[in-house]
């Protein structure tokens, strides 16, 4: 009976070329351009570590005060030196991490080469194990490591590559800011978009890749210059970068790993028993404003989707919708035209779901054709968004599997959707009132 | 013509006329909002910067192996370098002249600054970008002297680039100057960051912040200029070159940096940059937003118009032989023409009052969403108008072929 159907309304489609191309090409565009913005939205929304994101936690303190506040009565988004060094020796979390982000320059083993420019963070030792960090060769470094401010580095695959050629380089040296480092780790690809462990420097998105990973006191201790932002609500009374250490200037970032609600609350308790305890000894001259909120709801505060992304997908699906309507309105004039073929039909003897059955099938391969030429326009939509859009965020739009079939299904599904109300105007057709008007 | 006759014929198609109608108000209420996102990045795109943009490149450094920042000697050390470099690029051909700089308008990294009128004012009464360069830094960016005087060599001083010290002098921007003392005369007053006094000596017509993120806001030009040669890991030069000379320059200048002084790195992406490619930089994601608006409103509208021509025509050859019969009985051509015309101007007219409240439904709803500010009613009054042209310009067609039927239609047989 399917196949009956399609050839009815092959036949059918065909004979109105012009009103069936218009609802194709309504169709294709209307698909296009939101599963376009669609591939973009997804690429920058997405959770970078979907299974762990719930346990890690960015614990915020508000080392400023009342006149430091954002419009919502938010505290500073990063640590000053004090308090997360504070927070790292209390050590209450299962794991955690300060972090700042460098960019020391490594001088190549070759005299004739120029010394390359590299970035990278200072963090601690359970910053790898905590971020499940996949490493190529070796590993991180110990806790012993960072205690005694050891020259060892962790580098990327990428960095290996130009500086061993890809080879296991755990063990050898390079010469980072005129020190010799040991490598002890080589990462495997991993770039994770949002750079959730510092969103505050990178924005969110960032095309560049973090190349070195140093132990965080090491790099303080040598005066490793911060290379991500300062922010400061007074300015620091001694110069240079151990003033800034001494400074309630913000410039580090922190993650905590908290396996459950429970550990969560007591690490909550924790943060506003140290507040009150700084208000008490007279630093902090406020009660206690902190925040402790997971990885997600961190990234939904620190507005990483850019608004301009969600405001195309918006405008975009307002397109699919006009698009619909169209359909729609071109459905029903094309159904009605067929008013007497419907009547002859049904006194012949079919059954109303039969009409429904035939007209639905036609809607549903103009949705189909539709849907093709979404998916070639989708294809080209989401190359091309590189001139359109910022590289960094360009360059995370991707075509898969999962888009090109959402594509024809949104394709086929929304034209059925458009054509239901013109399918149940034309079962409704009176068979008795076409025959006698013919 | 009489409306009567219409609208009795509209209301025998009323699901039709709802999803045109439908369709045209939901046109209009997105085109609006959307052309509003264009006007707004084509105002912020063409925002003045307040410098001769042509003939600048920007040069970003960094040291290898300088002494550590705060270290005894290390500013010395440095500011002999940085003076080097300046040298170096002076004599580049077809330089005009050298500046250091901490960062340009447009270039993104910025240093903001709190400022007050008194010592121990609570809350600032502006927040200012602060720029920081030489004697020189005015004249290669080409900002504006209004009034008071410019920078001596005698004004600069160095420092470290942590030390957020304020030297002697500055000047501010026409912006900045008037936030702070209105309708009167900023030179000779003193002003305060951190509590800290520093006194206005000129006042530049226009200088934009280095953040290009905002909209165009006052604020943007909230600036300060101090007389401070930075002493740091790393150094930025700005310079210009004669006309035409900015491309051979620009590409001697890694060698001859090189050739000085081979311990630093300049990135090879961003270590070298053209004001032009800061500037495309800094807009890139303002174009796209609105090429993307225009294509999306390009589609809607084509989508539209081709939907208003498919019923149209539908309802033309449906109501083929009621025209004839209105032909025979001495109607004219151009009141067939006229009827679909009117027809369809009744329908767009009841979607474009739907539009309306929907359009500002939908900026009010982005406004509270996404700090979009309010959309200013031209904006809509364009809009309506532009959706009952486009309908009548779609209706044309089926229209004319309308007013063509012949009135021996009405003797045949439907």
């Amino acid at each position: 009976m399917l196949t009956y159907y399609i050839e009815l309304a092959v036949r059918n489609l065909k004979r109105s070329p012009g009103l069936t191309l218009l609802m194709v090409l309504t169709i294709g565009f209307g698909v296009a351009a939101s599963m376009t913005t669609y591939s973009v939205f997804r690429a920058v929304s997405g959770d970078p570590i979907p299974w762990k994101s719930s346990q890690l936690f960015v614990p915020q303190i508000d080392m400023w005060g009342p006149t430091g506040r954002g419009a919502d009565g938010e505290p500073p988004d990063a640590m000053d030196y004090a308090d997360a060094m504070k927070l790292m020796r209390d050590h209450r979390a299962k794991l955690q991490s300060a972090m700042y982000q460098i960019s020391p320059s490594i001088v190549p083993a070759d005299a004739g080469k120029h010394p390359v420019n590299t970035s990278g963070h200072a963090v601690s030792s359970e910053f790898f194990p905590m971020l499940d960090v996949p490493f190529l060769y070796g590993n991180g470094w110990s806790a012993d490591d960072d205690a005694q401010r050891a020259a060892v580095v962790v580098i990327s695959s990428k960095l290996n590559q130009k500086l061993f050629r890809g080879a296991n380089s755990v063990g050898k040296t390079i010469d980072i800011e005129g020190k010799d480092y040991r490598v002890v780790g080589v990462l495997n690809d991993w770039n994770p978009q949002p750079r959730f462990y510092d969103v505050v420097n990178s924005g969110g998105f960032s095309t560049g890749l973090d190349d070195v990973f140093l132990p965080f006191d090491r790099a303080i201790s040598l005066g490793m210059a911060n290379d991500g932002n300062t922010n400061c609500n007074e300015i620091p009374k001694e110069s240079g970068f151990v003033g800034l250490q001494r400074s309630s200037c913000v410039w580090i970032a922190f993650m905590a790993e908290l396996d459950d609600a429970a550990s969560a609350a007591a690490y909550r308790q924790y943060l506003d028993g140290y507040a009150h305890q700084q208000q008490q000894s007279g630093r902090f001259a406020w009660a206690p404003n902190n925040r402790l909120r997971n990885l997600p709801d961190w990234l939904d505060s620190e507005h990483v989707v850019p608004s301009d992304t969600k405001v195309s997908l918006l405008v975009a699906l307002g397109l699919l919708m006009v698009c619909l309507v169209n359909t729609a309105g071109l459905l029903l004039a094309k159904f009605l035209r067929r008013s007497s073929e419907i009547g002859v039909r049904r006194a012949l003897g079919a059954q109303r779901n039969s009409i429904y059955a035939q007209f639905l099938t036609e809607a549903g391969m103009v949705g189909m054709a539709g849907g093709v030429l979404g998916l070639l326009l989708t294809g080209l939509g989401v190359l091309s968004v590189g001139w359109v859009l910022p590289k960094e965020i360009a360059t995370l739009a991707r075509v898969d599997f999962v888009l090109l079939a959402l594509t024809l299904v949104i394709a086929i599904l929304a034209t059925l959707l458009a054509g239901l109300y013109p399918t149940f105007r034309a079962s409704r057709v009176q068979p008795a009132w076409q025959l006698k008007s013919n | 013509m009489n409306a009567h006759p219409i609208l009795a014929a509209l209301r025998r198609h009323k699901a039709g006329v709802i999803l045109i109608a439908l369709q045209i108000a939901l046109t209009l209420a997105i085109v609006c909002n959307a052309i509003f996102i264009i006007g707004q990045r084509i105002d912020r795109v063409n925002r003045p910067t307040g410098i001769d943009e042509a003939n600048l490149f920007v040069v970003s450094q960094q040291w290898v192996g300088t002494p550590e920042s705060g270290a005894p000697g290390a500013v010395d050390t440095i500011d002999s370098l940085v003076r080097a470099d300046l040298d170096t690029l002076r004599r580049l051909p077809g330089v005009e002249s050298v500046a250091p700089v901490n960062s340009v308008p447009l270039f993104g990294s910025s240093h903001v600054n709190g400022i007050t009128l008194t010592p121990d004012q609570k809350n600032s009464t502006l927040s200012a970008t602060i720029y920081e360069g030489d004697d020189k830094l005015m004249s290669t960016l080409g900002v504006q002297l209004i009034a008071g005087r410019a920078f001596t060599a005698a004004d600069v001083l160095r420092m470290d680039f942590h030390d957020d010290t304020l030297p002697p002098s500055v000047i501010v921007s026409q912006a900045a100057a008037e936030k702070l003392f209105p309708n009167q005369s900023a030179i000779g007053k003193t002003i305060y960051s951190d509590s800290k006094p520093t006194t206005i000596v000129g006042e530049v017509k226009l200088l934009e912040s280095s953040m290009a993120e905002s909209f165009a806001k006052d604020s943007d030009y909230y600036t300060i200029i101090e007389p401070v040669r930075q002493v740091g890991d790393n150094s930025r030069y700005v310079v210009k070159t004669r006309p035409g000379q900015q491309a051979a320059a620009m590409a001697a200048t890694r060698d001859a940096l090189f050739a000085a002084n081979p311990q630093r790195v300049i990135d090879s992406e961003r270590g070298i940059l053209s004001f032009a490619q800061i500037r495309y930089a800094a807009y890139r994601a303002d174009r796209g937003m609105a090429i993307l608006m225009a294509v999306v409103c390009l589609i809607m509208l084509c989508v539209t118009a081709a939907g208003i021509v498919g019923l149209t025509s539908f309802w033309v050859g449906q109501r083929h032989r009621q025209i004839g019969v209105r032909r025979a009985l001495g109607a004219r051509k151009s009141d067939i023409l006229h009827y679909f015309q009117i027809e369809n101007l009744m329908i767009a007219g009841g979607g474009v009052v739907v539009g309306v409240v929907l359009a500002v439904g939908l900026n009010l709803w982005l406004m509270s969403q996404y700090e979009m500010p309010r959309m200013p009613v031209m904006y809509v009054l364009i809009g309506m108008v532009a959706l009952l042209a486009l309908g009548q310009a779609a209706v044309f067609v089926p229209a004319r072929r309308a007013s063509r039927v012949s009135p021996i239609e009405a003797t045949r047989a439907a």
